[in-house]
């Protein structure tokens, strides 16, 4: 199979630090991929340059077989890359139906979805269980619900690429317990990339595993492949469970 | 169910408002019926402002150039070049169009501060060019639109703007139009993306939104709102003159905005009309009524920083567009 996505040496420098340092990756589409990594290794990095919120210092991106590097973000958007950022960055003082209404908008103006707007808005609030919530001032919910509202606008750009950044970061472990099931269920119609610190979930969800440190791929294979090798260890997994 | 139908109440308000307005032309005294007339075409100029400065989050210091543009398109086409009163209108907001694409093309390269001191530098240059062509402009004199010019037929319709009561209406159907316009634009997708905008643009831009090219629109709508007040200026008061292209015009709008209320549809109505007559009640009173005036927007903005309808919508009424 031909991947979705690939990186040819890939390199972001701030400074002289490369925060992104050549790195070649590829991911085959229908996957669902985590990336893991100790804090600062560039997992953050590298897919801001994928989905273009950041510009690359070389290398380059290919999306669907079609060259992005050089893309403006909101085209690779409109080809289907979706982005959910670390820091929740809803619209505060949007109600939960209009934050997603601007996503649900955007795939309808495109082409890219065929319902009715009020219908692809309800479909993606009831699909992360905030329809109850959709008249509610975003920076007035939960931290929990800002989180699922934030994959809701993700969901609701019909993506082909879904890159969730630390979706489960602060969350309870019975609202990480839905999460997992919602991933699951958006994985059967897009590939997802998934960073996240939490090896229970990674486990669980991810049928491959990236491990980067100091912007470079230290390791890369199934969850059992993962565990057992030794620079992992090393780097990462000594001290089990990290977030 | 929420974007395209108005819901009833909101569209009773605005028709209401536009009622009002039709009834008192019938009842309002000679002196606060000419008010009221300017009133409202200087409201409309507000409410093109509004646009980018409440929905989209842009900071002008230059719209003055925009109304300018507006009144010597139509002032000038009508003077020298003997257009009919509908054509110069319409040159006039065609000026101002065509100004606000060149003027967003330029100036939204920059952002905050510099987008405030780059269209403030623009419209500076606007003001200067009204007296560098003098010869046509009248510079500070400016030029008169005789009385003859001004009364006309459109059709079989005969129109005299010399008449009060001609000059109300046709400034009341101005107001009615674009402020049924700008409600529409607010609750469609695009306002949508404009708020979005002014809220978080990266993040706008990450939903797949060529924000530059919606903050253009923007400036484009803005722009073309505020030609139309200054053309339907010149036409109807039958003047242009380049005191409306100085920096005070272009500070104006900004403070009938935020005593209004930014970002809500009547709020531009409201300041001006506020506005308007506490510098007529107490410029009668004492020469020293900028200080007067000055001092009641600081205590204002510091108590109702959302301005008056702002302020009510955030208190009791959370549906008002
Ligand atoms: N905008 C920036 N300017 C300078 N350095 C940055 C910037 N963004 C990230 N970095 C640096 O790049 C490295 C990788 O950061 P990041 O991608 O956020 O890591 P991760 O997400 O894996 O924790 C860190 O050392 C970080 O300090
Ligand atoms: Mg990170």
């Amino acid at each position: 199979m031909t991947p979705l996505l690939t990186t040819r040496g890939l390199t972001k420098a701030y400074d002289g630090l490369r925060a992104v340092d050549g790195v070649d990756f590829s991911l085959a589409t229908g996957e669902i991929r985590a990336i893991i990594g100790p804090n600062g290794a560039g997992k953050t990095t590298f897919v801001s340059l994928v989905c273009g919120r950041v510009p690359p210092t070389s290398g380059t991106i290919v999306f669907d077989g079609e060259d992005i590097t050089h893309m403006p973000a909101h085209l690779r958007v409109r080809r289907g890359i979706a982005y959910t950022f670390q820091i929740t960055s809803v619209f505060p003082n949007l109600s939960a139906y209009d934050n997603v209404a601007l996503p649900a908008q955007r795939t309808l103006e495109d082409g890219r979805a065929k319902t009715h707007l009020h219908a692809a808005i309800m479909s993606a609030l009831e699909h992360t269980g905030l329809a109850d919530r959709a008249n509610i001032q975003a920076g007035a919910l939960s931290y929990g619900h800002q989180r699922l509202l934030e994959v809701a606008m993700g969901l609701a750009l019909k993506p082909r690429l879904l890159i969730l950044d630390e979706p489960t970061q602060g969350l309870s472990d019975s609202e990480i317990d839905g999460f997992m099931g919602l991933v699951r269920d958006i994985a059967s119609s897009a590939t997802v990339l998934l960073i996240e610190h939490n090896m229970d979930v990674v486990m669980e969800l991810a049928r491959r595993i990236t491990v980067m440190n100091a912007g470079k791929i230290l390791a890369e294979g199934m969850p059992e492949e993962i565990r057992a090798d030794e620079a992992v260890q090393r780097a990462y997994l000594g001290t089990e469970n990290h977030g | 169910m929420r974007s395209s139908a108005l819901p009833p109440r909101i569209l009773v308000l605005h028709a209401g408002v536009v009622a009002l307005l039709f009834a008192l032309n019938f009842v309002l005294p000679e002196y606060h019926h000419a008010v009221l007339a300017r009133v409202m075409l200087l409201s409309v100029f507000a409410m093109g402002y509004n646009i980018l400065f409440g929905y989209t989050g842009l900071l002008s210091l230059g719209h003055a150039m925009f109304f300018a543009a507006g009144l010597y398109g139509a002032g000038l086409s009508v003077y020298h070049l003997g257009w009919s009163i509908p054509a110069g209108l319409a040159a006039g907001i065609a000026c101002g169009a065509a100004l606000s694409t060149a003027i967003g093309l330029l100036a939204l390269r920059t952002t905050g501060v510099a987008f405030m001191i780059v269209t403030m530098m623009f419209a500076q240059v606007f003001y200067l060019l009204t007296f560098y062509f003098a010869e046509w402009t009248g510079g500070d004199d400016g030029i008169v639109l005789s009385q003859e010019i001004r009364r006309f037929f459109v059709g079989d319709f005969y129109l005299n703007l010399t008449d009060p009561t001609t000059r109300y209406l046709l400034a009341l159907a101005i107001f009615a139009i674009v402020l049924f316009a700008t409600l529409i634009a607010v609750r469609s997708s695009f306002g949508r993306v404009l708020v979005a905008i002014r809220e978080n643009e990266d993040r706008a831009r990450m939903l797949g939104y060529d924000t530059f090219a919606n903050k253009l629109a923007a400036v484009v709508l803005s722009g073309t709102i505020c030609a139309t007040a200054g053309a339907a200026y010149a036409l109807l008061f039958g003047y242009a003159g380049s005191t409306f292209a100085g920096v005070q015009y272009s500070i104006l709008p900004l403070l009938w905005v935020l005593l209004g209320g930014a970002a809500t549809t009547l709020g531009p109505f409201i300041g001006t009309l506020f506005m308007y007559y506490v510098i007529d009640i107490t410029s009668s009173y004492t020469s020293a009524y900028l200080l007067i005036v000055g001092i009641a927007l600081i205590l204002l903005v510091l108590f109702f920083p959302k301005g008056i309808l702002g302020t009510i919508r955030a208190r009791w009424a959370g549906w008002l567009p």
